[in-house]
Parts: structure tokens; C-alpha cells; sequence
């Protein structure tokens, strides 16, 4: 502590308050911050605006990577363009396949409900966005994207890859939003086995290639390799899109509920572009308002089953807004 | 002593060690990542006391929260009480060897991440697992290094 004080020519303790008093300060401004962003709701004005200075900087980390795929992509032979071409065009014409033989059903769906007119169309409107942020850590599974309020995201849109449901918007910045994937543990998504219509709820387990479903009776009609989908309720996700497929079941004897994991449809880990997905209420596979809901209970065990935890898991409970009222004479 | 002309020396460092927090990272990278900031800060604190203030510990937590989507305040908490911890330790801390200076700083980060640890349990939003404390140690086994490679920017005590 030689030249103390010829530097500068400080007192030993520094100028204004002392560290405990400043201390003190900023622990209060902390606290406070905490207990808005909790409680409150004028607080996601804050990080409304924190958000859009947070954008450029964003964007700058995500460039590198951004720079490595744009090399990557220019520098790719004419042999693998080729391919990739070939494969496309083949993926194509199934999907065109495909296309011809839904609109038939959709068709006859909609006489089959009676209806003067064709369904509505189920999907409104979707947006591709590029991920440019990845917050994997042992926790949280969220992705930052680059479309936000000024590209008409909206609070709780499901966001889907072209293999599944890959999770939700959870919070809209200016021109970026955070999406919470379904593999989050905070997150829970209400799915069906396709084989049998069993309903439960999905929880994320916090790794990339794994969700749980730890409300499933140890009888429960349940083995590896079923798919799941959602199942609709809860109003945020459509019925029938796939969400994921069961990898294994654990039955204990001395333990009421299986332990059941299942690995997502989508890629979850490795998505770089996503859709985001405005439903039309009008259609019955849209997500019902949650006033509808309430109404609807279904007289199997299974539901029973599935509400009890729901309700349970405010996660699951605070996501479910409703967007629009959906039509009630359009569900039979 | 580290004059004020460190000044914008001490706020690069911080913004490299806050990209470098934030930086998408792929597979396991991200639980053995050290918290790149709260070590800088950490360091900045301890050898210039009166340049690096407890401000740059909270708005750098608070950039924290804003990039990582925690609750807002949460890591400027953690970060300010180190901060403050730095600020009243540094005389004891500085002159010891840097072996011993490594424990400290694990101390220092696993009272870190045991207030993140109970701000999350507290507001419901923890599932605790084992793998969060990791990055604890990492960071106290780079110290030497942070230490080499920030010491360069300024001169000798």
C-alpha cells in the first residue's frame, strides 16, 4: 500500500456513503424489483424496455454462430445442394400426397358435423422466426427468438418445429421474444396416447431430450414406443399435434403412479428456425377458451386424472389465457 | 493502486464477461460454463475497491436477469452482496497466495448460488438439481487464470 493516496488522493474509505450503507440501497432495489416482477404485473413494462435494449446486444452474440451457418450454407458443394434438392422435391410430393387425401377428410369431417359450410381453415396465421438465443441450462429450457410485438407475436402462441410442438411464448419483447419449451420444468403441456386416448399432463424435465409424465396410475394402459399428442385442453395447445413418444415405463409395486419418461417429437435441441402458430378459433381442433373448459369434462377416469394436477400446477394454470372466445355453436 | 483510468478498462472486461456468460453454448458447455461476470466483478471489486463500486456488481447482475430471464433483481442481489463482501474483504483477500485466494472465491460463489438456489425456491421456481453448483468449482479453479489474464490490464499494486 505504498503509494496510497499520491495517485489519487483518496481518504482510505472512499468518498459518499459507506459499502454497507450502499449495500443496503441496492438490496432494497433488488427486493423491490423481485416482489414487482412476482407480483405485479406493470413490471413486464420494465422488461418490455430492458428487453429492446437487450435486442442489439443479442443479436451480437448470436452473430458468430449466425456467420458459421451463413459460411457453411454458401459453402456447400453442388453434391450435397443437389441431394438436399432431391430430397426436398421427393418430401414434397408425399406432403402434396398427403394434402390431397386432408382435404377429403376435412371435407367429410365437416359434413359429418353437419355443417352448411367447410371448416375454417385451422390454422390463422404463422410466422417463421430464427432462434437467437439458447438458455439450456440445468433449469431452464427457453429459447430467445427474433419476433416480438412488432411482428404480431402474441403472449402464449404455440411454437411448433415441422416434427412437433416445441413449447409456447412465455414473454414478448419489442422485436424478440423468450419461448419456454415444453422440456422446462416449469412447463407442463396436457397430451394424449394416440393408441388409446389416455390423457395426462407432459412435464419437462429440464433435459433436452426429455419429458416426464408423473400422473399416470401404475395400471395405467401405458409402453415404450407410444405416441403422444396434445390433447387440446388447457386452451393454449391444439388437439392432435405430436408431441412426443414414450421411451420407458417404470412400475414399482409399492408405488400408486408409473414412472413414465418420453423423448419430444420435436428437436427441441437442435431447432434453429421455428413457427409460431395463430389458431383459428372457429375450428373445433383449435384450443377451446378456458371458460369452455370448465364445462367440459369427459366422463372418463382418465380426465378425472388429468384435471386433479392441472389445477395443481400453476405453471400450466397461468399460461392458459384465452386468446378469443371460440364459438360455442361450433362444438357439438 | 488502480487509479480511474481503469475506469473503461473494468466496463470492457465486465461486457466481454457478460457475453461470454450469455453466449449460446451447445450440449454440456453451459453447466461447466463459470459465471464469467461474478468472477470479473469479483476481481475488479478486490483490486480496485474504490473504482468498481457495488454499482457494477448490481447493474451487472441486473443485465444478468434481463439476459438469462430470471426474476428481475435476483442475480443483482447475489451479485451486489458479493460485491459487498469483496468491498469489505479486500484487504484480507489480496495479500494472500493464490491458492488461498481460489478458496475464498468458492466460498464466495457457492454463497452465490446458494442465494439464486433460495430466491428460486422461494418464488416456486426451482427444480433443484445437483448440476447447478458446478459451475461453483470451475470458477474457483480458473481464479489463477483470471487473475494472469486480468492482472495484464492494469499495473502492479
Amino acid at each position: 500500500m505504498a503509494g496510497f493516496g499520491t495517485s489519487i488522493g483518496r481518504p482510505i474509505y472512499g468518498r459518499g456513503p459507506s459499502p454497507g450503507l450502499r449495500f443496503t440501497v441496492y438490496a432494497i432495489l433488488s427486493l423491490t424489483l423481485m416482489h414487482l416482477d412476482q407480483r405485479a404485473h406493470w413490471s413486464e413494462r420494465i422488461r418490455y424496455g430492458l428487453d429492446a435494449a437487450a435486442y442489439p446486444v443479442q443479436i451480437a452474440v448470436n452473430s458468430p454462430l449466425a456467420a458459421w451457418h451463413w459460411m457453411t450454407d454458401s459453402f456447400s458443394t453442388r453434391g450435397t445442394l443437389r441431394a438436399q434438392n432431391q430430397q426436398l422435391h421427393t418430401q414434397v410430393q408425399e406432403l402434396q400426397l398427403a394434402m390431397l387425401r386432408h382435404q377429403a377428410l376435412e371435407q367429410e369431417n365437416a359434413q359429418l358435423r353437419e355443417l352448411q359450410a367447410a371448416l375454417p381453415p385451422l390454422i390463422k396465421k404463422w410466422l417463421v422466426a430464427e432462434v437467437i438465443g439458447v438458455d439450456s441450462g440445468t433449469l431452464r429450457q427457453r429459447l430467445i427468438i427474433n419476433k416480438g410485438r412488432h411482428q404480431g407475436v402474441q403472449l402464449n402462441e404455440p411454437v411448433v418445429d415441422g416434427t412437433g410442438i416445441l413449447g409456447q411464448v412465455a414473454h414478448i419483447g419489442p422485436w424478440s421474444s423468450e419461448v419456454i419449451l415444453i422440456t422446462d420444468p416449469e412447463h407442463a403441456i396436457p397430451v394424449q396416447l394416440a393408441r388409446n386416448g389416455l390423457r395426462t399432463i407432459a412435464v419437462g424435465s429440464g433435459n433436452t431430450d426429455e419429458i416426464l409424465l408423473p400422473y399416470l396410475a401404475a395400471n395405467a394402459d401405458v409402453k415404450s414406443g407410444d405416441l403422444l399428442t396434445s390433447s387440446g385442453l388447457g386452451g393454449v395447445f391444439p388437439a392432435g399435434y405430436p408431441v412426443g413418444r414414450i421411451t420407458g415405463v417404470r412400475r414399482e409395486a409399492n408405488q400408486l403412479l408409473a414412472q413414465v419418461r418420453a423423448e419430444p417429437q420435436a428437436k427441441v435441441g437442435r431447432a434453429r428456425e421455428v413457427l409460431l402458430i395463430e389458431f383459428d378459433p372457429a375450428n373445433p381442433a383449435a384450443p377451446p377458451a378456458p371458460e369452455a373448459l370448465a364445462e367440459a369434462s369427459s366422463p372418463t377416469p382418465a380426465a378425472a386424472a388429468s384435471v386433479v394436477p392441472s389445477t395443481e400446477k400453476p405453471e400450466g394454470a397461468r399460461r392458459d389465457k384465452p386468446k378469443a372466445k371460440s364459438k360455442a355453436n361450433s362444438k357439438p | 493502486m488502480i487509479s480511474r483510468e481503469t475506469l473503461p478498462i473494468i466496463l470492457l472486461t465486465s461486457i466481454v464477461a457478460l457475453v461470454l456468460s450469455i453466449l449460446p453454448l451447445p450440449g454440456w458447455l453451459p453447466v461447466i460454463r463459470p459465471a464469467f461476470l461474478v468472477l470479473a466483478v469479483l476481481y475488479w471489486s478486490t483490486m480496485a475497491p474504490f473504482v468498481a463500486g457495488m454499482a457494477l456488481g448490481f447493474f451487472g447482475g441486473l443485465a444478468l436477469d434481463v439476459f438469462q430471464g430470471s426474476l428481475l433483481g435476483e442475480h443483482a442481489l447475489a451479485l451486489s452482496f458479493l460485491t459487498y463482501l469483496a468491498l469489505r474483504l479486500n484487504l484480507l483477500t489480496r495479500a494472500k497466495p493464490i491458492f488461498e485466494q481460489s478458496l475464498y472465491v468458492l466460498v464466495a460463489l457457492l454463497a452465490y448460488e446458494l442465494l439464486l438456489w433460495l430466491i428460486d425456491g422461494w418464488t416456486g421456481r426451482s427444480m433443484s438439481s445437483p448440476l447447478r453448483w458446478v459451475h461453483t468449482f470451475i470458477g474457483a479453479l480458473l481464479w489463477p487464470v483470471i487473475v494472469g489474464m486480468l492482472g495484464r490490464f492494469h499495473s502492479a499494486r
